[in-house]
């Protein structure tokens, strides 16, 4: 019997150390490979400095609403500072059609899929639940409850595939679908259970953990002794582990596993190696539980330096550049902090609305109380 | 030795504690006690617990006997199970209410079901911690009260706790009980603070509601985190020249309603206040066995003042959807309007 030991043998850590897709490196050196080259070689330095704006603007949305958080202008804020790459890299290995299903840390992709960055804001202010509309951009509300969401998206890609959008060689038909979660989350029986339906039904779906090295305060021991891509092994498909603060490396394999969804190959998983910079949402203290050296040593992999050090290095990007998207992170953050303030806190008695498709004379008759009852606030003496 | 004070000169081991540290005090005792209870949960050891209830308790029992688990509902319930069968007694903490549905199934037709199936052979005294409610600005799934699942569950008991002494007590109670038993936290409570006696006896058997405003106008029942504001309305109210007699109900199942019976027969009127939507709550059960009961004292209909029977909301229109002072008076209005 071979069991795999590799997290816990007590061996030469290199020769522990499990393959790892990078394309490009912390100091912005290109990697080549024979391999995922091929799948990126359609990528110009124009398509770089795209990336690289993504990571940016992202990123920029990103700390603007942590910042939205301290003034009191959101509730709470998950914070996906360090995992842009993954997120990027992936969001833009989708096309079109495909429909992708976030948790709630999924920011990067949301500007992707093209969800505007105030939509993002409503349910973290508290003011809705989810206000785009998941069919438009093909970009499905952000998911709370850890790994229900994998269920979910393997449902729809067996929907995909009993439409017939896959492996029609039709590049604007086949579609994939693609499961965002974190490394806590396969600990969860749903992932499990996607894992399991995914396989048996050989569905069009792509498994994309980001894993952050942490479940709030629990390190990925807590949830596995395997490197967690080696699990899809033993459920029947493939999977690999890619670094996730490269964008390139990403993007390549995100492209490879999509395709062989849209093809009607079956299900992929990607474990993209990151790292979560912040706190677990603005709420947590992460100084209790993990230590200042381990985010020094992550800071220097930071997946928008090494796009930065590599467009520069190689002379593929002037000054002008990033000049005018400082500008345009300026007016994006300075947008989005208008837009928040000026988001309505909706009516009391919209609770009623949308609770069923046709709503029971109950519930209306509830509402109809509870307008009764404020009125009689405003009858009295005005606004409480 | 020669020092001859005697013990009773120590004095007594008052502490003034809000609801978190009461729970985390009484969590340490009770590991002391019986080296048998394990608390177990997610960031429920180094971190503390999200709220901080298990602070320290790790650093002090060590890991096998506080356990960050894996991050799955199903298996915090399903493992405490088998290490109640093996004669522990399992704490398990749930992070939020609306996390505890991937445990549901465990709780339901396990944990709830175990000593019937084994004609009584075998016991599951498990604890099962639940931070519940609203009213604290919380994104969705944070701020829910499922109590109503669980006490519509035979084999399980439910309690709710609405202060610090209580929930000292409670959560020991609760832990020597043979039966399993839910305990649901008042999260918007946790920072209430009240000085006491750690080493006094408890005042009340857990499975006990209180009294703990004397009024003969109207009677409200509640519990949990509406205790406080049923008690701020009855202040309200007693300025108007109404007294009410405001009942804690603490026990959900199985319910102590004796207290309120003899109340309402006073009274003549009740009301009934919960966070949790109103059909099919707790509320309604009290009203079915108060008609039942006093059928001939009563003046008016039992009112329920809840939550409405939506989702729980955004939290920038939780205000509205929870019972407030104002909600609670209004309904003491329309019973007295009879
Ligand atoms: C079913 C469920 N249980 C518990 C929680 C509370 N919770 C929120 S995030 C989190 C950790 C998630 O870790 P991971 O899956 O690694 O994702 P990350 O937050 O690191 O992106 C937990 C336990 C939840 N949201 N849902
Ligand atoms: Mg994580």
């Amino acid at each position: 019997m071979t069991v795999d030991t590799a997290a816990t043998s007590t061996g030469d850590p290199a020769a522990r150390e499990p393959e790892l897709v990078q394309l490009l490196t912390p100091e912005g050196q290109r990697v080549p490979h024979e391999y995922y080259d091929t799948l990126i070689e359609d990528i110009t330095a124009e398509d770089i400095r795209g990336l690289y704006r993504d990571l940016v603007l992202s990123r920029r949305i990103d700390s603007e609403a942590v910042a939205l958080q301290r003034q009191g202008e959101l509730g709470l804020w998950a914070s996906m500072l360090g995992q842009e790459a993954a997120q990027v890299g992936s969001g833009r290995a989708l096309r079109p059609q495909d429909h992708a299903f976030p948790t709630y840390r999924e920011h990067a992709v949301a500007w992707c899929r093209g969800v505007e960055a105030t939509q993002l804001l409503g349910l973290f202010r508290g003011v809705d639940q989810g206000s785009w509309d998941p069919r438009e951009n093909n970009f499905h509300l952000y998911t709370i409850v850890i790994g229900a969401q994998t269920l979910h998206a393997t449902g729809y890609a067996m929907g995909v595939q009993r439409d017939g959008a896959i492996g029609t060689g039709d590049p604007e038909r086949d579609t994939a679908v693609i499961a965002y979660f974190g490394d806590g989350a396969t600990s969860q029986g749903d992932v499990n259970e996607a894992f399991i339906w995914a396989s048996v039904n050989n569905a069009p779906v792509v498994f994309f953990c980001q894993n952050n090295q942490w479940a709030i305060s629990e390190p990925l021991e807590r949830q596995t002794r395997v490197p967690l891509y080696r699990r899809a092994h033993g459920f029947g498909f493939p999977g690999l582990r890619v670094d996730g603060n490269d964008v390139l490396a990403c993007l390549a394999v995100s492209r490879e596993a999509l395709q062989r969804a849209r093809d009607g190959e079956g299900p992929s998983l990607i474990e993209a190696f990151t790292y979560r910079m912040g706190a677990h949402t603005t709420t947590d203290d992460p100084t209790r539980y993990r230590l200042a050296a381990d985010l020094e040593h992550w800071r220097l992999k930071d997946p928008i330096e090494r796009v930065k050090a590599y467009l520069v290095r190689g002379d593929l990007v002037d000054q002008q550049f990033f000049d005018d998207l400082d500008a345009e992170s300026e007016e994006l953050a300075g947008n989005l902090r208008t837009a928040c303030r000026a988001l309505p806190d909706p009516e009391p008695t919209s609770i009623f609305e949308h609770v069923y498709v046709e709503p029971p004379p109950t519930l209306l008759a509830q509402r109809d109380e509870m307008a009764q009852y404020l009125d009689s606030f405003a009858e009295q003496e005005g606004p409480r | 030795m020669t020092d001859t004070t005697p013990a009773s000169a120590e004095k007594p081991a008052s502490a003034r504690l809000t609801v978190v540290k009461a729970i985390n005090a009484g969590l340490r005792r009770s590991m002391e006690n019986d080296d048998k209870v394990l608390v177990m949960g997610e960031d429920v050891g180094k971190l503390g617990g999200v709220f901080r209830v298990t602070d320290g308790l790790q650093k002090d029992f060590g890991e096998d006997r506080v356990i960050d688990t894996p991050l799955a509902e199903s298996g915090i319930i399903g493992t405490a199970v088998g290490l109640a069968l093996r004669g522990y007694r399992p704490v398990c903490e749930i992070q939020f209410d609306g996390f505890v549905f991937p445990g549901y199934d465990q709780i339901v037709t396990q944990v709830a079901k175990m000593h019937f199936r084994s004609g009584g052979r075998l016991r599951l005294p498990i604890v099962i911690r639940i931070p519940y409610g609203g009213g604290i600005g919380a994104v969705e799934h944070h701020s829910e009260s499922p109590e109503a699942y669980f006490a519509h569950t035979p084999g399980l008991k439910v309690v709710s706790c609405s202060n610090p002494v209580d929930a000292y007590w409670m959560i020991q109670q609760s832990i020597t009980t043979d039966d399993p038993v839910v305990f649901f936290e008042p999260k918007r409570r946790y920072y209430e603070k009240a000085e006491f006696d750690l080493d006094a006896e408890p005042e009340l058997p857990l499975h006990s509601s209180r009294v703990v405003n004397q009024g003969t106008d109207a009677t409200v029942a509640t519990y949990g985190p509406m205790v406080k504001t049923c008690m701020e309305a009855a202040a309200a109210a007693a300025e108007d020249g109404r007294s009410l007699d405001v009942i804690d109900l603490r026990t959900l199942s199985p319910l102590d309603l004796e207290p309120v019976y003899q109340s309402v027969r006073r009274t003549g009127r009740l009301v009934v206040v919960h966070e949790a939507q109103r059909t099919l709550g707790i509320g309604t059960e009290v009203a079915a066995r108060v008609t039942e009961e006093c059928f001939y004292s009563l003046e008016s209909p039992v009112i329920r003042v809840t939550g409405y029977d939506t989702p729980y909301p955004p939290a920038r229109v939780e205000d509205d959807y929870l019972p407030d002072l104002d909600r609670v008076l209004d309904g003491v209005d329309r019973a007295l309007s009879y």
